[in-house]
């Protein structure tokens, strides 16, 4: 909606008051839900009481959240246009991090989907990939950066037309008392890009719109993410749609859950989980 | 290191048997040496390189991956990048060329000659922990690249938050059409090398890998030898 000078009444500040708590309650395309559990899009099956977290990213936007063990977290692609960016640290000691290159390479693996532990460089898995019906994304091209968006697009700032995921982590980071040494290589989702036989990238784009995937968090995370264009995205615009963010309490994956510990690595990865949680206590 | 030293890393009878050792030289025509130093088996390694001047690796015994991270020397929080050097070159593999970018997307140095046919970027480094899900929990004794890393950048003031996806000199890692991937046989060779020119003054971390439960090193660790040339004026 138009936001302009002549539709406020501001001159002292009993009108001023009156006019910042008349904004309240309004609906934007893009916003969190709160509580959670009044998000008009619950996930289907999911009890709207059990939603920790529910939000619709902008397209150019980023969002972040601590999350507790064991929890769901759904992104859904509503158009057919984001692209995810994804981040996770373990939230108590964060120079734990996702390693990308333990995350293709452990996993015999560079095209993520169901079944895909995200690795920490410390032997363990921060989250697993638990549904995808996507099958678009990417561990290799990470996320924009200034100097890319400024060649492709003319701007990259963050209150620009067209802000780099790396300037948006570094402010999404930044909230959680990270710096940007604290932002190793980024995976993302509803975006794919393919390694030809000469090591040449195809970008084979989006699946579609309503596309999901959900991740489960092994770990205490602090979950960052961006939503902008992938990096080596052929179209000169900068064309982003909204991401769509539920998080719900669920279960962590345990060491023998046959859907999610199917290789000799996944499994270690798993016991190296456990073993560090039973000495914390956890 | 001392001459004994010396001789005794570069004595083919400290390495399996039928080891070759080939220090070749530069790989760079010309130029003044400014730094000549042999990195022993299973050893960490660092140098500054000023911009313009030129570093040749030599893998001197041969399918010995040398784990390599690159910072801006002025400002360490501008590191290498293995996403930002794949997505502006659009391939996975390093070759003749490929300029190596930070995490800022600048170059940080240019590869200017190169004798195998592909170097590696996807494979990251080894480490105490991760070879516990790679090969089981009784490796979790042995030194890695990742403790390498670590106790290299430690003589910088970085620690683990500084530790990013590296650069694999002279390992061998395809990614076959339905994304397999994997570290397998080298095809480098006693005395290739590799050799990149600084795009702006930058710190080098290398790990000659200690690996010894994959091919990255012939499951014989060997030898680096690192060579500094000054850049044409």
């Amino acid at each position: 909606m138009a936001k302009v000078a002549s539709e406020h009444e501001t001159e002292t500040v009993a009108l001023a008051r009156a006019d910042a708590r008349a904004q309240g309650g309004r609906v934007a395309d893009a916003m969190p839900y709160l509580p959670a559990s009044s998000t008009p899009y619950p996930p289907p099956g999911v009890e709207p009481g059990a939603l920790t977290w529910a939000e619709t990213v902008a397209g150019g936007n980023y969002t972040h959240k601590v999350v507790a063990r064991g929890t769901r977290i759904r992104l859904e692609d509503v158009t057919g246009q984001a692209c995810a960016h994804v981040l996770l640290y373990n939230a108590l000691e964060p120079w734990e991090r996702l390693n990308v290159a333990d995350t293709v390479k452990i996993g015999w693996q560079a095209y993520l989907t169901t079944g895909h532990p995200l690795l920490s460089g410390d032997g363990r898995v921060l989250a697993t990939i638990v549904d995808d019906d996507s099958g678009r994304h990417d561990a290799l091209c990470g996320t924009s950066t200034a100097a890319a968006n400024r060649a492709k697009y003319g701007d990259s700032a963050p209150q620009g037309p067209s802000p780099s995921g790396r300037e948006l982590f570094i402010l999404a980071a930044a909230k959680h008392g990270l710096a940007p040494r604290d932002l190793p290589p980024s995976v993302s989702f509803f975006k794919g890009v393919g390694v030809k036989p000469d090591g040449g990238l195809e970008f084979t784009g989006s699946a579609g719109p309503g596309k999901a995937v959900e991740l489960v968090a092994e770990l205490p995370l602090i979950v960052l993410i961006a939503n902008v264009p992938h990096p080596v995205d052929p179209s000169p615009a900068y064309t982003c749609g909204p991401l769509r963010v539920h998080a719900w309490r669920s279960a962590p994956t345990t060491p023998a859950d046959p859907g999610r510990d199917a290789t000799p690595e996944a499994h270690r990865a798993l016991l190296n989980t456990a073993d560090y949680l039973a000495a914390r206590g956890l | 290191m001392s001459l004994a030293t010396r001789n005794a890393v570069l004595d083919p009878a400290n390495y399996a048997e039928g080891t070759v050792l080939d220090l070749a030289g530069p790989l760079v025509d010309g130029g003044v040496i400014l730094l000549d130093e042999v990195v022993a088996a299973r050893a960490p390694w660092s140098a500054v390189v000023s911009l313009g001047d030129i570093l040749t690796i030599v893998d001197v015994g041969g399918n010995q991956s040398g784990d390599c991270l690159l910072y801006n020397a002025q400002d360490t929080d501008e590191r290498y990048s293995v996403p930002d050097t794949i997505a502006w070159s659009g391939n996975v593999y390093v070759r003749t060329g490929t300029v190596l970018r930070s995490n800022q997307g600048n170059p940080l140095a240019t590869v200017v000659a190169n004798e195998i046919d592909r170097q590696d970027t996807i494979g990251g480094a080894c480490g105490k922990e991760s070879n516990t899900l790679r090969y089981g929990h009784h490796t979790a004794a042995e030194h890695g690249c990742r403790e390498n890393f670590l106790a290299e950048a430690a003589k910088y003031g970085m620690g683990a938050r500084d530790i990013v996806s590296n650069l694999n000199w002279f390992m061998n890692v395809p990614i076959e059409a339905d994304g397999t991937l994997g570290i397998v046989d080298g095809i480098s060779g006693p005395g290739k090398r590799v050799a990149f020119r600084a795009e702006m003054d930058i710190l080098v971390l290398v790990s000659n890998c200690p690996q010894m439960n994959n091919p990255c090193n012939d499951f014989n660790p060997t030898p680096l030898r690192m060579i500094v040339t000054e850049g044409a004026a």
